[in-house]
């Protein structure tokens, strides 16, 4: 047996939703089913960790201390990677990951492209620690930020710490996170809540997802820091209808937190008392919005209410409350524990720190990503992302969610930060990173984020529960070819009518991706309305397809992938599309190797 | 009047079910979401009767659950499919195809989004991002994701599920 074999080995198995949809659960039975019949004297330890990231590589799994990632591992691969890596240290190259950057592969996740330009502070331990058993995280440093805010520092210090950090809210508005708290401990009306928002409901975004399920205990030490510095004894975790991992793992973290003294009365004998509840959301995108969810807490239909007064005054029960987002809770333990000029000197001036972005959409490598604020998004899309899927041209991101707005190329040097996104018409939001080519429609992307918004609006302001409905309607002419040249300025009052009287944040900024579009995509949508033109080819009443005679090389196959056989040719000579049976497929576009394939307008 | 009393539509074994889920909850108005959720989990649907009893447990006017029951997504007043399936149409899946996607599932089982085939089996149901983007385009079929779904493996699962009946 190998020497190495005494150094206990530590096999790291991705739990998180990504990967267990492609069957973890089942590599991480087989392991450990396989190591207790083997004939190994010492027995490797075994992990199911929250996400890594790369979810679209998944299965991912880790071998430590020899720091080698396997991607895209199946049940078929587990004897192999006993046999060759546990038991006799051989790399297995068919199952690392081929860095596209470096046209290489790469045996740590670390030195891939995708991983190094990151900083993780709010992701640190997930994919690193089994989250469910809290001495992992102790490990890492857990708890250790509560000790010292208990025994060491004063409630004011603590706020202090927090204020000196420049830490600004994660959940979208970017609202200083130390104000907030030095507000609240001000107004001596007891009890205060703490909440912390999980209801992430930006579509395309799924960092809280992932620390809630990755690392559940830093948001439990996030928000019992909180307590002891505002002095409130109660706190709740709004976690979306449709987060059942995050749930359960945050039910089994808070559980084991009360017995190791964390939670509960006297915590660690300090004297302070904190407990949490977990609220589970109903399925209202609404209810992301701060007033929303606490109405929801209460038991009522999550509507926003005025905010004259702010809930740092009158949250929760008209109680004094701080309201922070999962990703700016796990902030808080690295910064009480390091101090607040290391959190300082990462990120740009008044944007400290790092941002979680989940990079999605037509980009190689989806997942999440934690780099420092400031960095470009450049970076983000071609080193970080390696690009874009088949090398397609860039067309835009969507920053911000729904409420955000798309970011054309001209704009791709932007430094990704909350002032800097907020000066260009987008908005940091939660963090979603849509990535689109030139096979999105803008004027289609417009109408889809009207018709969520327009589903999700709570009704209560007119404006923006008939206002969206219209825009939605105007929009949905256009991609049907029924557009007429005024509704663009149309869009635009009514856009900005929207933003004018409503109450809250989602529909104060609802009109966004509208407006940003117009604003870089106008010849767009005067193509769909004038020329009856979609050059995506997404919008099928506005789109033809036809074969370019002299690129055509006859290889026959967009025939065979056509599924209601429009295409007619003999090998080696160009096809045809026959364009009565044609169904507006796209399917030839996709796969035609020498782009013979063309996109048209309407044929009328 | 007991809330024992308010059973008609279902039945003596389903009310006595709906009962222990109501009383496991103390009477406060803060848990009427998690007691409707709790009822659409077992019954697939929130029946009127339990309503009714949920409003006197809680002391509140009826109208005040009704408007609960029909605000929030994950609660539904008509009975659901045994399976539910869960197409996301989150920005990335949107932009991934999730559309076809839908068009596929509604075409294969002859219903809508929405809807609830007639043997009770299926649902179809269009939710906003599950987060889970690298698997654009992505459905859940009661609790199970189902990644990077196009129109042959989406068939393949739901022959899966129609012969496992």
């Amino acid at each position: 047996m190998n020497d190495k074999c005494d150094n206990k080995k530590k096999i790291l198995v991705c739990c998180g939703t990504g990967c267990i949809a492609n069957n973890s659960i089942e590599i991480y039975n087989k392991l450990n089913e396989r190591l207790k019949n083997s004939d190994i004297s010492v027995e490797p330890i075994i992990k199911a960790t929250g996400c890594n990231g790369l979810c679209e590589k998944g299965p991912v799994v880790k071998i430590m201390p020899d720091d080698i990632s396997y991607f895209k591992v199946s049940t078929n691969d587990v004897d192999e990677i006993i046999e060759k890596t546990i038991k006799n240290d051989i790399t297995i190259d068919r199952l690392l990951y081929f860095d596209t950057n470096k046209k290489e592969k790469i045996k740590s996740h670390r030195d891939a492209t995708f991983y190094k330009p990151q900083h993780k502070i709010a992701l640190r331990n997930i994919g690193e620690i089994d989250p469910l058993i809290i001495e992992d995280y102790l490990e890492q440093d857990g708890y250790k930020a509560l000790h010292k805010a208990l025994f060491q520092m004063s409630p004011t210090e603590v706020i202090y710490e927090v204020e000196a950090s420049h830490l600004r809210g994660r959940g979208g508005a970017g609202f200083p996170t130390g104000l907030k708290w030095r507000t609240c401990s001000k107004y001596d009306q007891y009890p205060k809540y703490i909440v912390c928002n999980g209801d992430e409901g930006d579509p395309g975004a799924f960092m809280d997802r992932s620390i809630m399920e990755g690392d559940p205990n830093t948001v439990i030490e996030g928000m019992i820091i909180c307590g002891y510095a505002i002095e409130s004894h109660k706190g709740f975790l709004y976690i979306r209808d449709e987060y059942e991992l995050a749930r359960k793992n945050m039910e089994i973290a808070i559980e084991s937190a009360r017995i190791h003294g964390y939670l509960g009365t006297n915590i660690l004998n300090s004297g302070f008392d904190f407990d949490l509840e977990i609220v589970r959301g109903g399925g209202a995108f609404v209810c992301g919005e701060s007033s929303a969810l606490m109405a929801s807490i209460e038991g009522n239909i999550g509507e926003p209410r005025a905010k004259y007064i702010r809930s740092v005054e009158k949250g929760l029960w008209n109680q004094p409350t701080v309201l922070n987002n999962v990703e700016t809770w796990a902030n808080i333990p690295p910064i009480i524990l390091n101090g607040s000029s290391w959190f300082k000197e990462i990120g740009v001036e008044h944007n400290t720190g790092t941002k979680v972005f989940s990079l999605v959409g037509k980009v190689k490598n989806t997942g999440l990503v934690e780099v420092p604020m400031g960095t470009k998004l450049n970076t983000l899309v071609f080193e970080i992302g390696g690009g874009i899927i088949k090398d397609r041209p860039f067309k835009a991101v969507q920053t911000g969610g729904p409420s955000g707005g798309c970011i054309p190329k001209e704009h791709l040097d932007i430094s990704l930060d909350f002032d800097s996104l907020n000066n260009i018409g987008s908005m940091m939001g939660s963090g979603g990173v849509i990535v689109m080519d030139d096979t999105t429609c803008m004027v289609e992307l417009a109408r889809y984020y009207m018709e969520f918004l327009s589903e999700e609006s709570c009704g209560k302001c007119t404006t923006c529960r008939e206002g969206i409905n219209t825009m939605l309607k105007i929009l949905t002419y256009i991609t049907e070819g029924k557009g007429e040249i005024d509704d663009i300025d149309l869009l635009i009052q009514l856009g900005e009518t929207i933003t004018e009287a409503s109450l809250c944040g989602l529909g104060k900024t609802s009109p966004n991706p509208v407006i940003t579009s117009i604003k870089y995509f106008k010849d767009e949508y005067i193509d769909h309305i004038i020329n009856k033109k979609c050059s995506a080819g997404v919008c099928k009443n506005l789109t033809s397809y036809s074969i370019e005679e002299s690129i055509c090389i006859g290889c026959g196959l967009c025939k065979r992938k056509c599924p209601v056989d429009a295409i007619i040719g003999s090998k080696k000579n160009p096809h045809v599309i026959d364009i009565k049976k044609c169904i507006k497929c796209g399917s030839c576009y996709s796969v035609c190797p020498t782009g013979a394939v063309i996109i048209g307008g309407a044929i009328i | 009047m007991s809330i024992e009393s308010n059973y008609d539509s279902i039945d003596s074994e389903e009310s006595i079910k709906s009962i222990n889920i109501i009383k496991n909850y103390p009477k406060e108005k803060r848990y009427t979401l998690a007691i409707l959720q709790d009822i659409q989990k077992e019954f697939n649907y929130i029946p009127r009767d339990i309503m009714v009893s949920i409003s006197e447990y809680l002391n509140l006017p009826l109208s005040d659950i009704y408007s609960i029951a029909t605000f929030y997504k994950s609660l539904s007043l008509k009975p659901k499919g045994k399976y539910i399936i869960k197409v996301c149409n989150g920005t990335a899946c949107h932009i991934r195809g999730s559309n076809k996607l839908i068009e596929e599932i509604s075409e294969m089982l002859e219903i809508l989004p929405g809807e609830t085939t007639e043997d009770g089996l299926f649902s179809i149901e269009i939710v906003n991002c599950l987060g889970a983007c690298a698997l654009a385009p992505v459905m859940v079929i009661n609790g199970k994701y189902y990644g990077d779904m196009n129109k042959e493996k989406v068939k393949a699962v739901i022959d899966e599920y129609k012969g496992a009946i």
